[in-house]
């Protein structure tokens, strides 16, 4: 009796009980299912943070305040009021920093917006002109922030695709139409082009104004929230980092890097840190899917020992006829990896069908995760083994006179 | 051909010690046809254990077909049941849910022999034990004295020195007993070892020779001079 002869007879064997073949797999279903949909969407969210990221650009370091030890308190970070217009702009004109191509200074807060009967909670930056620039932010109507609108404090507004329409509803044109925040009226001058996503920073739910509008006529103050810095290229981004930093430190009278009262971040910093967030979801959940695999790996288990029993008599049959132990062993074996890889092959179809309606719905790009399936499938069938190999071996060590007589 | 010499076999648990057999021999030449009887306890189950390499002996030796079963191993003790015997038990041990054919090329599945020749085997036996056109039917399609042909014929398949009959007649209706034990006769006419433990004198009287045990001994074995047959 060769192998193939034998994993087909095992096929035969398990369609005859289909009831209760299928409720045997159904542990390794939900568990492969789970493990492969969990992985492909953590993949999918983690590819999505990394777009969004990108696309605000490279080259991109950002100085925010705060952030590092300011004596025995550690400031928040982006909560201090130390960095200002003059920081920026000492930036942009020291002779000493070389691979800075431009600047954004930034103060940006979240703020109720009215308009008529609706309103909204939204990001407002205030920004110049250059922020368009270093965002690649581009406009489907209108025009940006121009420098004349900072100099001369104007109440316009630029906002994004997502406000204009909780503002002004479908398909009408906002430009020309007034915005209400706290006690200042913005004229509507632009809106940019929707860029999609959804979540964290969502570009296209946010209103751009002129900082000097922002700082003195909406909020008061004269401190920023950020300074965005473009590098000339992504080789120079440590140097860039480095000059902005001992500028900064030169201005601010710290010698100590460590007592600095901002912090400097890239987007790849950035991104690390998004990336280790869901990363450690990712692994925690698939931590939970392993664990109902190792569950249906013990229902497995415990099946394939209702049917050595119930299968005694058969058993010390084939022993009667002449099978050998290792034959026994082999046909029990089978059954459960077939068993277990066929759920795997079912968990795998049902877990890449999650993973493809729920980034669907969740506005996430859909991505099959190989690595995954390869090993839920390798999984699945180690699974067979481990657990195929009690009952397997219980079965070829039965005394064919006690199998034959047992009732 | 068969050969048991001072055969004991002795079951021990944690307290007792019980004789199952004590010391027994004889011996089956080929073309025998010879029934073992004897009451339930006699001792008669365990020593169709041993004739049949399903189980070993305490002591004493079992020669079969020039091969000693005394000391070997579990897959050695398959290896020997697989070519030299052809069981044929009470309860038919069909596999349940397979069809007759399938049934009958099982020994020959774990003999390593080829899938064609075990068809063409198959059908000839099946033909032989007349199933010619049960040959598709699985186990649960078939009456009690088909079933138990169908076990003939998977006895037969290995073309084995002995075949080894526990009470072949006890679960089929007595016309149908009939059946089978003709088809014994003719078998043993053509050249058939045939060893059969049963209880009931009637089916006995079929064999050639009649072996009686009691209490793990043999207290009688002679020649039946009223031989019952039955016509073909």
């Amino acid at each position: 009796m060769d192998i193939r002869e034998l994993i087909i007879e095992c096929f035969s064997t398990l369609t005859v009980n289909k009831m209760r073949t299928g409720l045997a797999i159904l542990g390794i279903v939900i568990g492969i299912g789970s493990v492969i949909a969990l992985i492909s969407l953590g993949e999918a969210s983690q590819k999505m943070i990394e777009n969004q990221i990108q696309s605000l650009g490279s080259n991109l370091l950002t100085v925010q305040p705060g952030g590092q030890s300011n004596g025995a308190v550690r400031g928040a970070q982006g909560g201090g009021t130390t960095l200002t217009l003059e920081d920026a702009k000492a930036i942009q004109s020291s002779p000493t920093i070389t691979s800075v191509k431009t600047i954004s200074p930034e103060l940006s807060r979240r703020a109720q917006v009215i308009v008529g009967r609706n309103n909204t909670n939204t990001q407002i930056y205030g920004v110049h002109p250059s922020y368009a620039e270093i965002r690649k932010l581009t406009l489907s109507s209108g025009v940006f922030i121009t420098t004349r609108d900072v100099e001369t404090m104007s109440k316009v507004a630029v906002i994004g695709p997502q406000v204009a329409t909780d503002l002004f509803g479908d398909g009408v044109n906002p430009i020309g139409r007034m915005i209400r925040t706290g006690t200042q009226s913005l004229k509507v001058v632009g809106v940019t082009v929707a860029k999609g996503g959804s979540g964290f920073n969502n570009q296209d739910d946010m209103i751009y104004v002129p900082l000097s509008t922002a700082q003195k006529q909406l909020y008061g103050v004269s401190y920023l929230s950020s300074i965005s810095v473009e590098a000339k290229s992504q080789d120079v981004m440590t140097q860039a980092q480095n000059e902005v930093g001992y500028l900064l430190l030169a201005r601010h009278k710290f010698n100590d890097p460590t007592q600095a009262d901002f912090s400097i971040m890239s987007q790849a910093d950035i991104m690390n840190t998004a990336s280790q967030v869901t990363g450690t979801f990712t692994t925690l959940l698939s931590g939970i899917a392993a664990i109902s695999l190792l569950v249906g790996g013990i229902g497995i288990m415990n099946i394939m020992l209702v049917t050595v029993t119930e299968r005694t008599r058969e058993i010390g049959l084939r022993k009667a006829l002449g099978a050998k132990q290792r034959i026994v062993i082999l046909q029990f074996l089978f059954e459960a990896i077939i068993l277990t890889i066929t759920g795997g092959i079912i968990g795998m179809i049902l877990g890449v069908l999650i993973s493809f309606i729920l980034s669907s719905t969740m506005n996430l790009p859909f991505t099959i995760s190989w690595g995954a399936i390869f090993l839920a499938m390798g999984v699945s069938g180690v699974i067979g083994v481990v657990f195929g190999w009690y009952p397997a071996q219980k079965a070829s060590q039965l005394q064919p006179i006690e199998a034959l007589r047992y009732e | 051909m068969i050969q048991l010499k001072d055969v004991s076999k002795i079951y021990k648990t944690e307290m007792i010690e019980t004789i199952a057999l004590s010391h027994v021999s004889f011996e089956v030449k080929k073309g025998e046809f010879a029934a073992i009887m004897g009451p339930s306890g006699s001792g008669k189950s365990t020593l169709m254990h041993i004739l049949g390499a399903l189980d070993l002996a305490t002591s004493g030796e079992y020669i079969l077909d020039g091969e000693s079963v005394s000391k070997l191993t579990q897959d050695e003790l398959a290896d020997i049941r697989n070519r030299k015997i052809g069981f044929i038990f009470q309860a038919f041990n069909l596999l349940p849910r397979t069809t007759a054919i399938k049934n009958v090329m099982l020994p020959m599945a774990y003999a390593g022999i080829p899938k064609e020749e075990r068809l063409e085997k198959a059908k000839k036996y099946l033909e032989m034990v007349g199933l010619k056109d049960r040959m598709y039917h699985t186990s649960n399609q078939l009456s009690g004295g088909q079933q138990q042909r169908v076990a003939i014929a998977r006895g037969l398949v290995m073309n084995p020195a002995i075949l080894l009959a526990d009470e072949p007649t006890g679960n089929i209706a007595s016309a149908q007993a009939e059946e089978v034990m003709s088809l014994f006769q003719k078998l043993n006419e053509e050249g058939h070892t045939i060893i059969m433990i049963t209880h009931e004198p009637d089916i006995a009287a079929h064999a050639n020779r009649i072996i009686h045990v009691r209490d793990g001994i043999i207290i009688n074995d002679e020649i039946n001079k009223h031989k019952l047959k039955v016509k073909s």
